[in-house]
C-alpha cells in the first residue's frame, strides 16, 4: 500500500473503522446477478475562502464536507446513491437504493468482485494541506500586499476585491474490477478584480491564478502579478471602442484563448457524447476534422496544475491523450462506462464534482501543441481583424457544435497592425468549421494561469486550457460597430 | 424523508450551534439549515439510463464577534459549513467560524438585522406537496415522453435524454435574537431533450415543466413534442448578415433581460460600483411599457418564501413601474452598505412578474414586421459594469409579420441601458414556469451580426 492510500484512508475509512476487506464485502453484496460494474467513492473535502473589500479582510470561510457514494451499472444502466455520512450502515443503505436499478434489467449474468489490488502512480503534487501552508496573519498580509500594489498601480482604482481560496480534498475508490486507489488533491486560488473611473465611465479588469499547491505557490512576484494584470486589463477597457460586427479573421493571443479548444471541440470529443451520438465529432475518428496545422491533446499528468489528477474519479491514472493530430480525429476521452461500451479503454477523465454526483468523461488540461509561426507575423498578415487576447468563458452546443466565447480583451488588426482596444464581444462560430480555419500557429504554446471552471450536467469541476497565438479565417463577432 | 423529524433535528443542531457560539464568545450568530430528499431518474432510446437518489443536509454558521483591536467600532465575521450534522462537528464548526471572526476586520455594517425587524408574520405558503413516486413510474413517464418527441417527426432520430424528478426539502434558520423560522417544500419536473437530424447535420432542443404538486407539472406527452418541435424548427438554420433590425425575445427567453436588471440594482453590485445603474432610483430605466414586481408570497410559487436569508419577513414590491425603477434589491448588509432598508432580498428575489402591452404572439410578430425573433440564446456575454450586451442567438427571420427561415450562429448585442429603453411591448404569452414569468419582449433596434 503506498503512503498517499494509506494516509487517505486514515481520514476516510479508520475514523469509521471500515478495513479494506470491508469493502469488499460490500461490493459484492452490490454486485447482484445481472449487474456487472460496482464502485464506491470516498471523500472528504476541507476549504476556506478569505476575502479583501475596502482594503480590509472581512470575510472569511471555513467548511468541511464529506461523503460516500455507491455506483451500480449493468450494460448502460446506472443506479447511483450516496450519504453524507461515511459508515458501513450508509454503504449498505445507499447500495441498496442504487441496487434497485437491477429490478430494470433483463439479464442475469453474473460477475465476481475482483480481488482489490491497490493502483500505485507517482503523485503530480505534494500531499500537503494548503490550508495550514500558511498563517491566518499571513493570509491577510498577502491579500493586503495585494491590494496595495492594484492601488499602487493606478489612481482611478474605486474598487478593488481580493480573494483567497484553498481547498484539501482526499478521495478513495474501490470498484469490483479489482480498483483501490486514492489521492490527496490540494488546490490554491487568488484572485484580483477591480474597478477604474475615469469620468463618468467605469470599467472592470480581473486577473487570477493557481495551482494544485500550497500558497506557496502565490510568490510575491505572481501575486502582484496578478494585480498589475488585472489593473492593466481594466486600463485597457477604459480606452475601447465598439468592437465590429460580422464576419472577420480573428487571431487569438496564447494560454487563455484556448477556451476555443475547450469549447470548440473539447466537450464534443466527450466519450459520453460521441457514444449516445449526439456530438458534431461522433462517428468521425480517422477523419480531417481541423486544419492539417491542429494537433490538440487532453494531458491530466501535468506537475500541480489546476485540471491535473494523479488518478481520476475512478482510480485510473490520467494520461496524456491525443485527440487530434494534425487535423485528424485520433479518439475521445472515455471513462470507464463509455470507454467499456465503445470497445475503449479509459484514458483517465472520469471525473466527477463529488461523492454525490456521477462521475463522467471531462477534460483535465486540454491544449494545442504549437506550431512553426512567428506570433508577430501572424498578425502581420491579417489586413483586417480582430486580436482577442483574454476571454471571460463561453459555451458550446455539442450536436450542432456551435460555440461562443466572449472575449474580454480585444484589439482591431488594420493594415498587419494591432491598434485600437475594443470592448468585449461574443465569438460564435460552429467547432468543426472553425478548426478548418485555422490558418497559422505560432510557436509559442502558453498554458492558462490555472482559473478554469468546466461545467456540465450542473457538475463544476477545475480545468487547464492552453494554446499557441493562433489564426481562425473566418469568424463572426458579436459586436456594434 | 419524515419532514417533521427532520425539521427537529435541524432544530436541535441550530439551537447546540447558538449555545455553543454564544459560549465562545459570539456577540451575535445565525445559523442556517437544510436538508433535501428526492429521486432523479432518466431515459434515453426507450430504456432506462440513470437511477439515481438524492439526499443531502447543510449547516451553516455565521457568527458576528466585538474584537478587542482598535478602529471603527463594528462587528467582526467568520462564517463556516459542514455536510456533518453530528454535534462533534456541529461544535467544531463554530469554533471555526468564531476563530475566523478573531482574524477579520471589523465592519461597522455587519452583524443581524435589528430584532424588531424579524418575521412575525409567517404564513404557510403551500409549498410541500410530496409527490412519493417510485423510479418504476418515474421511469414510465419519462418514457413516455421520449415516445411522444420521437413520434414528433421522421427527422427526430434520437432523444438527448429526459428526466423526472421529484424532490423535497426543509429549510431552517435561527439567530441569537432568539428567532426561528421553518420552511419546506417539494418541487418536481420533467425535462426532455431531443435530436433533430438532417443531411445538413443535428440540431437539438430541450423542454422542461417544473411544479412544487406533480398534478400541476405538464403532461409528458406534451414536454416530449414541444422539445421536439422546437429541435426539428431549428434545422436548416442559416446566418443573416449584419444588420440592425428589431429583435423579438420569446417568452422562455425574454426573462434573461429581466435578469439582467435586477443583477444591476442589486446592493452587491450597488455598493461596489458595479453596476450600470448606479444612483438610478425614482430615475427611468426602462421603457414605460414595463413593469416589474415581487410576489414572494405566492401560494404554491416556484420560488416563494415567507422570510428572506437574513431572518425578514418577504413582502410584495414594486420594482420598475412605467419604466421608473422604484426599488433597489437588498440585504441587512447591502442595505446598510448604501444607508437604505433592507428590501427583504438576501438570498435573492422570488417570483418576479413582468406587465405586458397587450399583444399576443401573432400581434407582435406583426407589429415587429421586419426582423429577429429569438428562441435560444447562448453564452455569458453580458458585462454588469457597462451594460455592454452581446450573446449568440438563434431563432427565425421575420418578414412581413411571418417566420421565413431558422436563423443560427448569430449575436445580437446593444447596450442594456439602451435595449431596456427601447423595448417597445411584451406579450400575453408569459412563460409561467421559472423564478421570472413575463411574454415575449420586443426590442425596436438591436445589432445582429453574421454572415
Amino acid at each position: 500500500m503506498s503512503s498517499i492510500f494509506e494516509e487517505a484512508s486514515s481520514y476516510l475509512l479508520s475514523p469509521s473503522g471500515i478495513a479494506v476487506p470491508e469493502l469488499e464485502i460490500q461490493l459484492n453484496n452490490a454486485l447482484v446477478p445481472g449487474v456487472d460494474y460496482v464502485d464506491l467513492y470516498f471523500q472528504r473535502v476541507y476549504s476556506e475562502g478569505w476575502v479583501l473589500e475596502d482594503g480590509q479582510v472581512k470575510d472569511g470561510s471555513y467548511s468541511i464536507s464529506g461523503g460516500v457514494g455507491v455506483r451500480v451499472i449493468s450494460e448502460d444502466k446506472t443506479g447511483f446513491s450516496y450519504s453524507d455520512d461515511i459508515s458501513l450502515g450508509a454503504i449498505k443503505k445507499a447500495s441498496a437504493a442504487a441496487g434497485t436499478i437491477a429490478t430494470h434489467l433483463n439479464g442475469s449474468s453474473t460477475v465476481g468482485v475482483k480481488p482489490l489490488v491497490s493502483t500505485q502512480v507517482s503523485p503530480l503534487y505534494g500531499q500537503l494541506n494548503p490550508l495550514d501552508s500558511m498563517s491566518r496573519q499571513e493570509k491577510i498580509a498577502l491579500l493586503t500586499r495585494v491590494d496595495q500594489a492594484v492601488k499602487r498601480a493606478d489612481s482611478r482604482v474605486i474598487e478593488s476585491t481580493v480573494s483567497l481560496v484553498g481547498n484539501w480534498q482526499s478521495v478513495l475508490v474501490a470498484a469490483s474490477d479489482g480498483t483501490l486507489a486514492a489521492d490527496i488533491r490540494p488546490m490554491v486560488r487568488l484572485n484580483v478584480s477591480v474597478i477604474l473611473q475615469q469620468g463618468e465611465r467605469r470599467e472592470r479588469g480581473s486577473c487570477g491564478g493557481g495551482a494544485r499547491a500550497t500558497y506557496g505557490y502565490f510568490s510575491e512576484e505572481v501575486a502582484v502579478g496578478y494585480a498589475h494584470e488585472a489593473v492593466r486589463m481594466a486600463q485597457v477597457n477604459l480606452d475601447a471602442v465598439d468592437a465590429p460586427a460580422g464576419v472577420m479573421t480573428v487571431v487569438l493571443g496564447p494560454g487563455w484563448p484556448g477556451v476555443l479548444l475547450h469549447e470548440a471541440v473539447g466537450h464534443g470529443l466527450e466519450g459520453d457524447f460521441n457514444r449516445k451520438g449526439s456530438s458534431a465529432f461522433s462517428g468521425k475518428v480517422g477523419q480531417q476534422v481541423a486544419s492539417p496545422l491542429c494537433t490538440v491533446v487532453d494531458d491530466g499528468t501535468l506537475k500541480d496544475r489546476r485540471g491535473s489528477l494523479s488518478i481520476d474519479d475512478e482510480g485510473v491514472a490520467t494520461q496524456n491523450t491525443m485527440l487530434i493530430e494534425k487535423g485528424v480525429l485520433v479518439g475521445y476521452m472515455q471513462d470507464k462506462l463509455n470507454g467499456r461500451l465503445m470497445g475503449a479503454a479509459s484514458t483517465g477523465n472520469g471525473r466527477r464534482e463529488s461523492y454525490a454526483s456521477l462521475p463522467m468523461p471531462r477534460m483535465t488540461n486540454t491544449y494545442m501543441l504549437p506550431g512553426q509561426d512567428e506570433p508577430s507575423d501572424i498578425i502581420a498578415s491579417v489586413k483586417k481583424g480582430l486580436y482577442a487576447v483574454n476571454f471571460a468563458g463561453g459555451q458550446v452546443d455539442i450536436t450542432s457544435g456551435k460555440f461562443v466565447f466572449s472575449a474580454s480583451e480585444a484589439y482591431l488588426i488594420e493594415d498587419g497592425k494591432v491598434t485600437r482596444s475594443v470592448k468585449g464581444a461574443t465569438l460564435i462560430g460552429n467547432g468543426p468549421e472553425a478548426m478548418k480555419h485555422i490558418s497559422a500557429v505560432g510557436h509559442d504554446l502558453g498554458l492558462d494561469r490555472g482559473v478554469g471552471v468546466c461545467g456540465k450536467n450542473g457538475q463544476s469541476i477545475p480545468v487547464g486550457v492552453g494554446q499557441p497565438t493562433l489564426k481562425i479565417d473566418e469568424l463572426t463577432v458579436g459586436g456594434t460597430a | 424523508m419524515n419532514v417533521d423529524r427532520e425539521l427537529e433535528q435541524l432544530n436541535q443542531c441550530i439551537d447546540s450551534a447558538l449555545k455553543e457560539a454564544d459560549r465562545l464568545g459570539a456577540t451575535q450568530a445565525e445559523v442556517a439549515g437544510s436538508c433535501g430528499e428526492g429521486l432523479s431518474v432518466s431515459v434515453r432510446n426507450a430504456d432506462v439510463d440513470t437511477v439515481e437518489f438524492i439526499k443531502n443536509h447543510g449547516f451553516a454558521i455565521t457568527v458576528y464577534k466585538k474584537s478587542s483591536k482598535q478602529g471603527e467600532a463594528g462587528l467582526a465575521k467568520g462564517s463556516a459549513s459542514t455536510s456533518d450534522l453530528s454535534k462533534v462537528a456541529i461544535h467544531r464548526a463554530v469554533a471555526a467560524a468564531l476563530d475566523i471572526a478573531h482574524y477579520t476586520a471589523e465592519d461597522k455594517h455587519a452583524g443581524l438585522a435589528s430584532p424588531e425587524l424579524m418575521c412575525s408574520n409567517l404564513l404557510d405558503l403551500d409549498l410541500y406537496h410530496p409527490w412519493r413516486v417510485e423510479s418504476d413510474e418515474a421511469i414510465s413517464i419519462a418514457l413516455s415522453c421520449e415516445e411522444a418527441g420521437l413520434a414528433y417527426h421522421e427527422s427526430i432520430e434520437k432523444s438527448d435524454g429526459v428526466s423526472v424528478n421529484s424532490s423535497v426539502g426543509v429549510r431552517y434558520y435561527g439567530n441569537s435574537h432568539g428567532f426561528r423560522a421553518e420552511g419546506k417544500g417539494s418541487r418536481h419536473s420533467v425535462g426532455c431533450g431531443m435530436i433533430a437530424t438532417s443531411p445538413s447535420g443535428m440540431e437539438r432542443s430541450h423542454w422542461f415543466s417544473s411544479s412544487r404538486l406533480y398534478t400541476e407539472l405538464e403532461n409528458s406527452v406534451d414536454v416530449g413534442r414541444k422539445a421536439a418541435e422546437r429541435a426539428f424548427n431549428r434545422l436548416g438554420g442559416k446566418k443573416v448578415k449584419t444588420c440592425e433590425v428589431p429583435v423579438l425575445y420569446s417568452a422562455e427567453v425574454a426573462g434573461s433581460l429581466i435578469g439582467h436588471l435586477i443583477g444591476a440594482i442589486s446592493g452587491g453590485n450597488l455598493y461596489r460600483k458595479s453596476t450600470f445603474l448606479l444612483d438610478a432610483l425614482h430615475t427611468q430605466v426602462m421603457s414605460p411599457v414595463v413593469s416589474v414586481f415581487e410576489r414572494p408570497r405566492l401560494l404554491q410559487g416556484s420560488a416563494s418564501a415567507g422570510f428572506d436569508g437574513d431572518g425578514l419577513a418577504t413582502y410584495d414590491k414594486n420594482i420598475v413601474t412605467d419604466g421608473v425603477l422604484q426599488s433597489y434589491i437588498l440585504g441587512t448588509y447591502s442595505g446598510r452598505r448604501m444607508g437604505m432598508a433592507s428590501t427583504a432580498n438576501a438570498g435573492g428575489v422570488r417570483n418576479l412578474r413582468a406587465s405586458h402591452s397587450g399583444q399576443d404572439f401573432e400581434t407582435l410578430l406583426q407589429e415587429m414586421g421586419t426582423g429577429l425573433l429569438v428562441t435560444h440564446l447562448m453564452g455569458q456575454g453580458v458585462n454588469t459594469v457597462t451594460g455592454d450586451y452581446s450573446r449568440g442567438a438563434e431563432g427565425f427571420w421575420i418578414e412581413n409579420g411571418e417566420i421565413q427561415f431558422p436563423v443560427k450562429e448569430v449575436t445580437i448585442a446593444g447596450n442594456l441601458a439602451d435595449i431596456f429603453k427601447n423595448i417597445v411591448a411584451i406579450g400575453t404569452d408569459t412563460d409561467a414556469r421559472g423564478n421570472v414569468q413575463v411574454g415575449s419582449i420586443l426590442v425596436e433596434s438591436m445589432k445582429v451580426a453574421g454572415a
